[in-house]
């Protein structure tokens, strides 16, 4: 079938009719298609305007962001604002991330609440090994970020010294809306368009440790028995090895515009197929 | 609390029995305490919970605080409570340091008084006194291969040096 390619903004069939008429003329279709009388290109336009296009991974990361399930983990005092955080009055199943699963297998979210002592650090380490990927972990308040106020001899200073943590949260201890402000934050880190931070304040960019995915998400893209062009379509093979990570060239990076083209482009050229899943963005240990 | 003189009535009585055994007695803000002699100290424990007209038959708790620089530098507090009259006596028994890199040694009351087993072992794992005939001399509440005794006043606080705009001169290896 020639799919006739169209933005598809604001043809989305979730999109409320405008008037009554044409609510109608949208079941006339229906019903058409249903009995099989619509034909040729009013067919076409009918499915391409009731089909959403995207690639796999910003689906799958749209998925993952907007269900993060959090461990059932509480430190200490930032606990009480972390389970306030799912309390119907900061309610924040709005974003999907109130699921607080009973086992870390379950989870994808480890929210450290609290001052991390230097007993407790083997035991969240091994609650982080046993969740599975891609997980994410927010450093909550000032304890488990920098060891706080507890600057002694019992006290992890900074969590981040035995695991890696995405999102830290200030405060002692942050609001549930300070939480829940990092987990939107994370979120953002998820679909692939992260909160640079003091980068953009300094102009830093390129001095991200992680690789920054394109804002069209990851490309897995390349073409079978030939090399993809150069600049056009950056496929994510077998991962670099470590001296070719410290020579190579940083990536051209790709705007969303370009990396969709790109996508079409490669899309309609039959010989593709796609290689393996990239490397996710959610931090391995 | 017996007052001044009761607890001088208390360490001469006890001194009587077993000779040497107080070597003093304090008593400040209200609060009475008999000094024992450290490798005594079952013995006045033993006669302040079970002789007639004592009978502190509770130890509500059991601690240890380092004096350093003073000599001795340990004691080891040893909180009575009589409930019945509802009186309470501390007494302390003086631990020099070992010396020589040892570790300084007191005799454990774990079978007179039962509760003491886990203090002592705080004791132990804090500041490093060791306690004879304790059933299981080993660490409480830090990690069992911990180094050190962190609540000995020579041991480093800990934490990692912050450097605030007042305290940017101070850092080592910071200039401006």
């Amino acid at each position: 079938m020639d799919v006739e390619r169209t933005k598809l903004r604001g043809l989305s069939p979730l999109e409320e009719p405008r008037s009554p008429e044409e609510l109608r003329v949208r079941q006339l279709k229906a019903r058409d298609m249903l009995r099989g009388d619509l034909e040729g290109a009013d067919l076409d336009r009918y499915v391409e305007s009731r089909v959403l296009t995207t690639t796999l991974e910003r689906a799958q990361n749209w998925a993952r962001g907007n269900s993060l399930f959090p461990a059932t983990f509480g430190l200490a005092c930032c606990a009480i604002e972390m389970m306030s955080m799912v309390s119907a009055r900061y309610d924040t199943a709005r974003f999907g991330a109130e699921v607080f699963r009973a086992s870390p297998r379950q989870a994808d979210m480890l929210i450290l609440s609290g001052r991390v002592s230097i007993k407790m650090a083997p035991v969240i380490r091994r609650i982080y090994d046993q969740m599975l990927e891609p997980k994410w972990v927010i450093s909550m308040g000032a304890c488990s970020s920098s060891g706080g106020m507890f600057a002694n001899y019992a006290v992890v200073q900074g969590a981040d010294k035995f695991l890696p943590v995405d999102i830290h949260v200030p405060g002692c201890p942050p609001r549930p809306e300070a939480l829940i402000y990092g987990i939107l934050k994370l979120q953002r880190k998820i679909f692939g368009e992260p909160d640079l931070g003091w980068r953009r304040r300094y102009e830093a960019y390129g001095t991200e440790e992680e690789e920054r995915p394109s804002k069209a998400g990851p490309l897995p893209i390349e073409r079978v028995g030939a090399t993809p062009a150069a600049g056009i379509v950056e496929g994510r093979g077998p991962a670099p090895t470590e001296a070719e990570l410290h020579t190579a060239p940083t990536h051209p990076e790709l705007t969303g515009h370009e990396a969709e083209d790109a996508f079409e482009e490669a899309a309609e050229d039959e010989r593709v197929r796609p290689s393996r899943p990239p490397s996710g963005w959610g931090g391995d240990a | 609390m017996p007052d001044a003189p009761g607890l001088e009535l208390i360490a001469h009585e006890i001194n009587g029995r077993h000779q040497g055994a107080v070597v003093g007695s304090t008593y400040e803000h209200g609060q009475a305490a008999l000094l024992a002699d450290k490798d005594r100290i079952r013995e006045v424990l033993a006669h302040l919970r079970d002789s007639p007209g004592h009978e502190y038959r509770a130890l509500t708790s059991l601690h240890a605080a380092d004096y350093l620089p003073a000599e001795p530098r340990f004691a080891v507090h040893y909180e009575l409570l009589n409930m019945a009259r509802v009186e309470r006596l501390r007494v302390k028994a003086l631990v020099p340091d070992g010396g020589d890199g040892t570790m300084p040694e007191l005799d454990s009351v774990v079978d007179l008084f039962p509760t003491a087993d886990f203090q002592e072992r705080e004791v132990y794992d804090f500041f490093g006194i060791h306690f004879r005939g304790h059933p299981d001399m080993r660490r409480i509440l830090m990690p069992e291969d911990y180094v050190g005794h962190p609540q000995r006043r020579d041991f480093p606080v800990g934490g990692e040096p912050v450097i605030f705009t007042n305290t940017e001169d101070s850092v080592p290896g910071w200039t401006k």
